[in-house]
Order: structure tokens, then C-alpha cells, then sequence
């Protein structure tokens, strides 16, 4: 028997077979989405999107997942309200509840709210990025993502590549992606990966073209440039030289390899235009995958039983 | 192509290779061909012949720290005339530091510094890029990029980087090229104003001081920080008892910490301030006698690494002013072998443990294939009579500047010749 899928606050707490179901789940619900089929999974439901931190596609994304599943969003964008007057992340959550949401899904900048969130809310709580801790449908997108392409991730060789230090999509991607069988290399100057890589349970070198030729799938990440990170990176010039993925480097890898970017790209930095364009990206499919991971998420924690009954039923309307 | 050469009849000490014979060494090509008993190689086989008797034999010495001036200072030095008297001391490979105009801290003026070393140098010459750029200690300089274009090192020398992040992350960044940090370790905002060793004497002359617990506290750091990343560090021009002692249990923990020693600091005390003679100015200043005496210790037993000259050329403009408005520093290129040679005549170091710190120590430093004559291997020698006295007078100073408190002074140890490459530079 599958563990229950309460919250989803990070991607460590799910274990394979919670994974599985959710990818399941996404696969399932592939055909509606491409025909434009609303699931009513979420019919009357109401989700809250609790944004913290500014958020375009992943807000959209949740929003539009939303929808699909025939429920409603709000978004709340706390920036620009109550925080500013003061009020606690708990009591502007709690008030939030009050006014009878089915689920939060929350964006902040600091690590660990959504599980601050998840203990005091009685309702779900779905993390939609915390600081640099996890972001864990983003994972789940990637991990759908590679399966879609290369039919399993088991066994798989994963390269990620560039700020893995500040970056919750790498944290999360290496929890789903190692529960599912992969082998994992981060890669990017030693200024932008953690003190011990190892201790994350994965590889690492400094070099890039150490790792390539071995690569089954690259996923590239973001570089902030801004001049307030110079202490960690000299230039765009040198990062792109040494880190950045170009037809060059490309050259290296096998002919299946794959590359994904989590988005937004700085083009000619971390990825060159005709890498990030060419035929191995899967970048504009993990953007539709993400709307089916995060439909299977919402579905799973705020309609359990309505999901496992439409499952039953073979996917027909409910 | 160079003619073959045969260097006869020295005393060949190679710590290397554990080495200390009399014998012969024949070059050809460039390259040692073979090293064997006096006698043993036939003269037939070399065009040109080198009397070593009465002399040491010695892989060509290795100077980590240089300051070369160009581009942009070429007033107290250029490029051509700091690597004459780099081989007119007996040296066949030099790393110059970084603080020209511009500052080496971009593959550009690194390439520069290459490519015009490559033109007029007659020895080889490793440019040592900037940690942070134009010394500033506020952004990484492109490491990477220097590196690639043939900088063996980073450093701030002169400029020590104050931001314990910053140095932490160029520790870590360094990594990634495989070249270690150089820190001038002194802690400049305690540094102050100072222009002397710290004590009764910067008191009783009137002269602002520049305690020792100023490089102690930034050696602390360097090892600390390099605790933290296991980036090699080295300690430029360690001065200090205590700075010895953090070295000590570093080198004790494993971790990757180097230091070398200058000429002058193992061999001056700040007594010699006294007249306010600023060819005694440096930094770190000269110390107390006691911190001497721990420096040649750490040096004959190995805690200190090896020696380099720090060699500094100023102009007449830069040095001859007021004590506290001077420049830091002295040449030290000529001087630098029978200054320490002294210690060896003195029963301080032993002959092979000096060679050692000017040989394969500084080649293993900065991951050179020199200081060794390995045969096969490119031919890069240094012959020296130990005992020859001559004056060091302003007629022989091939630098071109001319600040060095030796001037004038006799001094024991002579070079003979320098080779670079199979080729005789210097006579």
C-alpha cells in the first residue's frame, strides 16, 4: 500500500513508489491535456497560489494545472500585501485557510516554509520553490521528461550542470532522479557547487568535458551574472568558455543525449542558442510535462479518493 | 638548435634525485643526455666545453616570485632586463607577479607578459595572474582564462585580500585550474600606516609600526580557508616565529600549505632601519632576532619550503624619499645565491636542502618539469663556485633598478654559468 501523499513539500520525503504513482498519474491524464479535455477532479475545489517570491511560468503552470482538473486559483501575491504590514508567513497562511481553500501551493524565498506551512495549515500544502532547498514538481517534470524520451531513468547517466549550490531544482532532481535508478555528476565551477558534493550521494568534477561523453541526459541550470555575484564567477565570457554548453562541447556527447533547462535560459552563457533550439532539447517538453506533474500532484493531494476511483475506472469522464 | 655541451668536473648536487657526486654532464639538444663520472663522457662529443672544477652543478634555480614591471612600469624594470639579472643570479626560471599596468588579471595581458618573455627573455618566465581584479579584492579576475593562456599561479601580492569570502571563493575557483594561491598574508587594515616591525625600535625611531600579529593573523586565515577548501595555498615571504608555528600544525593536519622565505628576510633584522635607510623598507618588514633565527630554522628543516627573492625594482623616485613615504621592497635577483649561500658556509642548511629550495621545491610548487636534471629532460642548469668573492657594485647590477641594500657589499658565491635549454645565457 502506497504511502499517502498529504503535502508535497520536498521531493526527499517521496519514495519511489509515490514517484511512480505521480508519473503515472501524468501519463494518464498525457491524452486529455492534448486534446484540450478538462479531468473534473478539482471540480469545486479551490487552489491558492501563495507566491512569496516573483513566479511567472511556475504560477501559470499551476494555474493552468489547476483549470484542467476544473478548479479554481487564486493567486496571492504576497509581496505586495500583507508581509509588508508585518504579518507572520503562518498568519498570513492561517488567514488564507479561513477563507475555505481546498490546497496552498507556496513560493518563498526562504527554505523550509512550506514545511513550516504544512505543519501549522490543515489543508495541503504543495511547494512550489523554497530558497535553495527544493522545487519538487519541477523534478518530477524533468523525471517525466526523461522518461517520455528515453523510456526509463533507470540506469541513466545525469549530468547537471552549472549553479548547483543555489539551485532547488538540482536538490530536487537528485532526490527523485537517484530514488529512480539514475547515476548523477554535478558539474560547474567549485564557487557554485556545495562543499561536498558527495555527500548528496552524487559525482562531480570542475570540468564539463570530464563528464559529457558518459552523459545520457544534460540539464543544464542558471547562472545569476549580476555583478553582485562576481566573487563567484570572474564573467559571462569565462563561465560560458569553461561551463557553458556549446556546439563545441555538444560535440562530446553521445548521439541520444538529451539536454534540459528548468528555464529561464541565459542564451550564449549556460547554453548556446543552437544547443538550446537544436534537436536533442526537450526544453518546450518539459513546460507541457509540467502542467500533468503538477495536475497528478494537486489531484493526489486534494482529491485522493476521486483520483484513485477515476484511475480505477481506466481514465474514463467521470 | 643548441651545440652540445659537456660541463666537466663540477660537483653535481641534484636533490631530485638524491644526487651529490662529482661528475660530468653532457647536453645535447637541449636536453640532459647523460650525467656520469669526471672523465667518463668524451670531450669529442660536445662542441663546447664548460671548466666546472671547483664548482657546483646544479639544476637551473627556480625564482616563484618576481616583480618583472611590464607592461607599465618599465621605469624600474622590464621584462628583458629583470630576466638578465635573473640569469646573471643564476636563474633559469622566474614567476612573475601580477601588480603591472594594467594588472595581469585577464588571459590578455597574461598573453602579453608570455609572448614578450618569449621575444627577449633568456630565461623562462611564468606569469602568476591576479586573485581579484585590479587587485582590488572585490571580483574574481578570469582565472580560468589565465591559466589557459599560461599563469601558473594567482595572487594579490602586495595587495592581500581582505574579503574572507572572496578568498574563500577564489580558493574554491582556483580548484577547478589546478593552480594554487599565493597570499602576501598580511592583514592590511591592521597594518595601518605602519612602515616597520612592531616594538621598542619602531618606538624609539619614531616610525609607525607594523605588528607581527598582522601577518599572523592572515597566515591563520590562508590555513583556515584552505582547511575549507583543500586549495594549495602558499605563504609568500613567511616572516614571522609565530606565522612559523600556524605553518607548523598545518603542514602537521596534511593540509596543502607551502611557504616560502626572502633572501633578506633570513638574513636582516630590523636593526638595520636604524639610519632610516629605506633599502631596508619591505613588506613584510624586516623582524626581530628571534623570528630570524625561527625562519632559518623552518628553512634547513623544511617547514619553510623554499626561498624566493620577492625581487622588487624601484626607481630612484620611488626609493630615495622619506622612510615612511618609500616603496616596499629590494632587488633581489643577483643577490639572491650568495645571500643564502652564506647559511649553507654559516652550518644552517646543509648544500643539498639549500638546492633544494631553489630548485625542485619551487619546480614542484607551481607543477614545472625543472629543478631537476633528470636526463631526457630539458636542460636547464646552474654552475656556481661557492667560493668566489666579488663586490656586487653598482656596475654589475644588471637590473635596472637599483635598490638593493647590498650594494656595495662583498659577497661569497659566484655563477659561473647559466644554462637554459642546453644554451649558455649567462658567463
Amino acid at each position: 500500500m502506497m504511502r499517502k501523499l498529504q503535502h508535497l513539500v520536498a521531493a526527499a520525503d517521496l519514495d519511489a513508489a509515490q514517484i511512480g504513482y505521480l508519473l503515472g498519474v501524468a501519463r494518464t491524464f498525457s491524452p486529455y491535456v492534448q486534446r484540450g479535455e478538462t479531468i473534473p477532479l478539482l471540480q469545486g475545489k479551490t487552489v491558492v497560489n501563495l507566491f512569496f517570491e516573483n513566479s511567472t511560468r511556475t504560477r501559470t503552470s499551476f494555474e493552468v494545472a489547476t483549470r484542467r482538473l476544473g478548479g479554481a486559483t487564486t493567486n496571492f501575491a504576497a509581496s505586495t500585501s500583507s508581509v509588508q504590514k508585518g504579518e507572520t508567513l503562518v498568519d498570513t497562511a492561517r488567514n488564507i485557510v479561513a477563507m475555505g481553500p481546498h490546497c496552498i501551493v507556496v513560493r518563498h524565498a526562504s527554505a523550509g516554509s512550506p514545511s513550516i506551512l504544512a505543519r501549522a495549515l490543515t489543508i495541503p500544502v504543495v511547494n512550489a520553490g523554497d530558497g535553495f532547498h527544493e522545487h519538487p514538481t519541477q523534478a518530477l517534470l524533468d523525471a517525466y521528461t526523461i522518461q517520455e524520451t528515453l523510456k526509463s531513468v533507470e540506469g541513466k547517466r545525469i549530468v547537471i550542470f552549472g549553479d548547483i549550490a543555489h539551485s532547488r531544482v538540482a536538490r530536487s532532481n537528485i532526490h527523485i532522479l537517484k530514488k529512480l535508478g539514475a547515476s548523477i555528476a554535478v558539474c560547474g565551477p567549485p564557487t557554485l557547487l556545495p562543499p561536498k558534493p558527495d555527500a548528496l550521494g552524487v559525482d562531480h568534477a570542475y570540468r564539463l568535458e570530464e563528464l559529457l561523453p558518459d552523459a545520457d541526459v544534460v540539464m543544464a541550470l542558471r547562472v545569476q551574472l549580476e555583478r553582485q555575484n562576481r566573487m563567484q564567477i570572474p564573467s559571462a565570457n569565462e563561465y560560458a568558455r569553461f561551463w557553458g554548453l556549446d556546439r563545441e562541447k555538444a560535440k562530446l556527447l553521445k548521439k541520444d543525449a538529451i539536454i534540459l533547462h528548468p528555464g529561464p535560459i541565459n542564451r550564449g552563457v549556460e547554453l548556446d542558442t543552437e544547443v538550446a533550439d537544436g534537436p536533442r532539447s526537450v526544453i518546450l517538453h518539459q513546460v507541457f510535462n509540467g502542467v500533468l506533474v503538477r495536475m497528478a500532484v494537486l489531484a493526489a493531494v486534494c482529491n485522493p479518493e476521486g483520483l484513485a476511483e477515476w484511475l480505477d475506472r481506466g481514465g474514463h469522464r467521470v | 638548435m643548441s651545440e652540445a655541451l659537456l660541463i666537466q668536473g663540477g660537483r653535481i648536487i641534484d636533490p631530485s634525485r638524491d644526487l651529490d657526486v662529482p661528475g660530468d654532464v653532457l647536453v645535447e639538444n637541449g636536453r640532459i643526455s647523460a650525467i656520469d663520472a669526471p672523465g667518463k663522457i668524451p670531450a669529442s662529443r660536445a662542441a663546447r666545453l664548460l671548466d666546472a672544477r671547483g664548482a657546483w652543478v646544479l639544476p637551473g634555480l627556480l625564482d616563484i616570485h618576481v616583480h618583472l614591471r611590464e607592461p607599465g612600469l618599465e621605469y624600474k624594470e622590464t621584462i628583458e632586463t629583470g630576466t638578465r639579472a635573473a640569469v646573471a643570479g643564476g636563474f633559469t626560471s622566474v614567476a612573475c607577479m601580477a601588480n603591472t599596468q594594467p594588472v595581469n588579471d585577464t588571459p590578455y595581458v597574461t598573453a602579453f607578459i608570455r609572448e614578450k618573455a618569449k621575444a627577449v627573455a633568456p630565461c623562462r618566465v611564468f606569469p602568476v595572474g591576479a586573485v581579484t581584479k585590479g587587485l582590488k579584492g572585490e571580483e574574481l579576475a578570469e582565472i580560468g582564462g589565465m591559466v589557459a593562456e599560461g599563469a601558473k599561479a594567482i595572487s594579490d601580492d602586495g595587495m592581500p585580500v581582505m574579503n574572507s569570502y572572496l578568498m574563500r571563493k577564489a580558493m574554491d575557483y582556483a580548484k577547478a585550474f589546478g593552480v594554487p594561491i599565493i597570499s602576501h598574508a598580511e592583514d592590511a587594515c591592521l597594518v595601518g600606516q605602519g612602515v616597520m616591525n612592531e616594538g621598542p625600535l619602531s618606538n624609539e625611531l619614531g616610525l609607525r609600526g607594523n605588528p607581527a600579529a598582522a601577518e599572523e593573523i592572515l597566515v591563520a586565515r590562508e590555513i583556515a580557508l584552505c582547511r575549507l577548501t583543500r586549495c594549495p595555498v602558499h605563504i609568500a615571504h613567511i616572516s614571522t616565529a609565530l606565522a612559523l608555528e600556524h605553518l607548523r600544525r598545518a603542514k602537521e593536519e596534511g593540509l596543502p600549505v607551502t611557504a616560502e622565505a626572502s633572501p633578506h628576510h633570513l638574513t636582516l633584522t630590523e636593526e638595520c632601519i636604524r639610519h632610516y635607510d629605506t633599502h631596508y623598507k619591505m613588506a613584510p618588514p624586516l623582524r626581530g632576532e628571534r623570528d630570524v633565527e625561527a625562519l632559518r630554522d623552518a628553512l634547513a628543516s623544511g617547514l619553510v619550503d623554499l626561498i624566493a627573492t620577492d625581487h622588487a625594482p624601484h626607481g630612484e623616485i620611488d626609493k630615495r624619499v622619506e622612510f615612511d613615504q618609500a616603496a616596499n621592497g629590494i632587488i633581489g635577483l643577483q643577490t639572491a645565491v650568495p645571500v643564502t649561500l652564506e647559511l649553507v658556509h654559516q652550518g644552517v642548511l646543509s648544500a643539498r636542502r639549500w638546492v633544494e629550495s631553489l630548485t625542485s621545491a619551487p619546480a614542484r610548487l607551481l607543477g614545472l618539469p625543472y629543478g631537476t636534471l633528470q636526463p631526457g629532460r630539458e636542460a636547464d642548469i646552474t654552475v656556481l663556485d661557492p667560493e668566489q668573492s666579488w663586490i656586487f657594485s653598482e656596475d654589475r647590477v644588471v637590473s635596472k633598478s637599483r635598490n638593493s641594500p647590498y650594494l656595495g657589499a662583498r659577497l661569497r658565491g659566484r655563477i659561473k654559468a647559466t644554462v637554459v635549454a642546453g644554451k649558455i645565457v649567462y658567463e
